[in-house]
């Protein structure tokens, strides 16, 4: 398995938004996790990339450890996240903000990966010295999957990047995520649109305020009535 | 006329000067939203370092060129004593750390220097140019040009490199900053350092000119904060535009009004910014009551 959690908590205070998560991806996998509003996803995703603690359980990545690790090393490990909300860097430009993207491969080719994220996401090259700030929100997401993207990452981590898109868009980003995986690229997926998600993902996971209570391959999900009543509306 | 122009000179040099506190508040700002009210005393540090030097017989470029490192040495151990190990504790608490240090750091210059004036040669001599019947001292070129280069360079530094564009990065958002690989507590620390060494260049650069002592540091912070936050907290050109706007109406109000008022004219300002302009000049963000 390329990440491991076992037995992962987190707090926020005295609220506990984590209790006790196991999951796994393994290597070329698309998995998919789902679950309400504050079932923990996004918790989940800060805690992979290290900028929320840990307050138990660990998490492996690639064979170590690294439950402690500061999330810059984990960045230079190859994990990166899309995080929720796009965060891009507003006031600079969205050359700047991916070039920043490769800010643990200094020394790489950083033109031969910008080019390639232009090629990605031709829009981002029209716009390549407008500030990120005055993009529309797809605009806003795919430059925020490209940033990531520059820090060629092994595993990528996405915190629903469809949210707030018109369903065209949403569509867009979703067959870009799936071409990264035809493309060999590991891929943990959280998103509140989970009918998409589940029917891409090879696994699924279902969270439920912190615990995840199902898991299972993406069609069998789809397929389960607990799901099918809680999160697609059937 | 010629008044009024010697006025504007000597309120373009201490407004230098507040411009180069001010630029170190708002690096630090940027980087950590922490006042670091230890500002000024980087200022003392580079004035007082560097007239023990020379008077130790040091020559003079090399005793200024090593009181800048002596602060920004003193600015990284700001960082890694007091700051680091206080991560995670609220702006407040870590405002109310610098405070400390600051007074920590008066103290410390009291016994490892003295509590006398002293002042520095000027650089290129004290005859004054004169200018439309005003005099100008060389060594006000000196501060100028000096602030000028700083600005200039943190300017190339922070939207030419991408270390710069990192910091501005963390600036902007800390938790994408993060996400993308940077390491926000380099960031801090070269924040730290950088400040240090910038507070430590206009106390070498002002000292022939307005004397230094273990204690100037606690105006100097004073008259930056009112700079930095008159110029819009966390903007840079603001930091430079409030800094030398601070010292010409003080040299102005000294020189037209009285002397006495000079001290007073930064906390006029600072109030005036709190109640009718919280975001500054150049629109920084909005100045919170701390
Ligand atoms: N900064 C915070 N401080 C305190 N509690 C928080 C914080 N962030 C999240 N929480 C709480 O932790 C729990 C999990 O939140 P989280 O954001 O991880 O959920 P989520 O599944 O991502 O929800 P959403 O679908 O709305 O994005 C929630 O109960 C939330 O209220
Ligand atoms: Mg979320």
């Amino acid at each position: 398995m390329l990440l491991q959690t076992r037995g992962l908590t987190s707090h926020y205070g005295r609220i506990q938004a984590l209790k006790g998560v196991d999951i796994a991806v393994g290597e070329g996998e698309l998995v998919a996790l789902v679950g309400a509003n504050g079932a923990g996803k996004t918790t989940l995703l800060r805690t992979l990339s290290g900028v929320q603690p840990a307050s138990g359980g660990s998490v492996a990545y690639s064979g170590a450890d690294i439950t402690a690790s500061a999330p810059y090393r984990r960045v230079a490990l190859g994990i990166a996240q899309v995080p929720e909300g796009r965060q891009v860097f507003g006031p600079m430009s969205v050359e700047d903000n991916l070039r920043l993207g490769a800010y643990r491969r200094r020394g790489d080719d950083a033109e031969g990966a910008l080019e390639a994220q232009f090629a990605r996401f031709p829009v981002l090259k029209q716009r390549r010295a407008q500030a990120a700030g005055t993009l529309s929100g797809g605009e806003q997401q795919m430059l925020a999957m490209g940033r990531a993207l520059m820090a060629r990452p092994r595993l990528l981590l996405l915190d629903e990047p469809s949210m707030g898109l018109a369903p065209k868009i949403a569509e867009q980003i979703l067959d870009i995520v799936c071409g990264l995986r035809a493309d060999g690229m590991t891929v943990f997926l959280v998103e509140q649109n989970a009918f998409a998600a589940l029917s891409i993902a090879d696994r699924g996971y279902v969270l439920e305020t912190g615990r995840v209570v199902l898991e299972g391959a993406g069609r069998d999900l789809l397929a389960d009535e607990q799901v099918q009543q809680a999160y697609l509306g059937v | 006329m010629s008044e009024f122009l010697q006025f504007l000179f000597s309120g373009l040099t201490v407004g230098a000067v507040y411009a180069m506190v001010a630029l170190g508040f708002t690096i630090i700002y940027n980087a950590s939203e922490v006042i670091n009210f230890a500002q000024g005393e980087f200022v003392m540090i580079g004035g007082m370092s560097s007239v023990f030097l020379l008077s130790a017989g040091v020559p003079l470029p090399l005793a200024m060129l090593a009181a800048v490192v002596i602060a920004v040495g003193i600015g990284l151990a700001l960082h890694a004593l007091a700051i680091e190990p206080a991560r995670g504790a609220s702006v407040v608490t870590l405002i109310i750390i610098t405070i400390g240090a600051s007074i920590l750091l008066r103290g410390l210059a009291q016994v490892v220097f003295d509590r006398q004036f002293h002042s520095l040669p000027a650089f290129s001599g004290d005859v004054p140019i004169t200018i439309a019947g005003a005099a100008l001292l060389p060594q006000t070129l000196w501060v100028l040009g000096g602030a000028l280069v700083i600005v200039l360079a943190l300017g190339w530094f922070f939207t030419r490199t991408l270390t710069g564009k990192a910091v501005m990065a963390t600036a902007h958002n800390r938790l994408a900053a993060q996400l993308v690989g940077v390491n926000v507590r380099f960031v801090l620390m070269l924040s730290f350092g950088l400040s240090a060494g910038i507070g430590a260049i206009a106390g070498v650069l002002v000292t022939p000119i307005t004397l230094t002592s273990y204690d100037v540091g606690t105006m100097l912070a004073l008259k930056g904060f009112a700079a930095a936050i008159l110029g819009g907290l966390g903007s840079a050109a603001g930091a430079v535009l409030g800094g030398l706007l601070v010292g010409i109406a003080e040299a102005m109000g000294a020189g037209y009004v009285s002397s006495e008022y000079k001290d007073a004219i930064a906390f006029v300002i600072i109030l005036l910014v709190l109640f009718f302009l919280p975001r500054g000049l150049l629109g920084g963000k909005a100045a919170e009551r701390v």
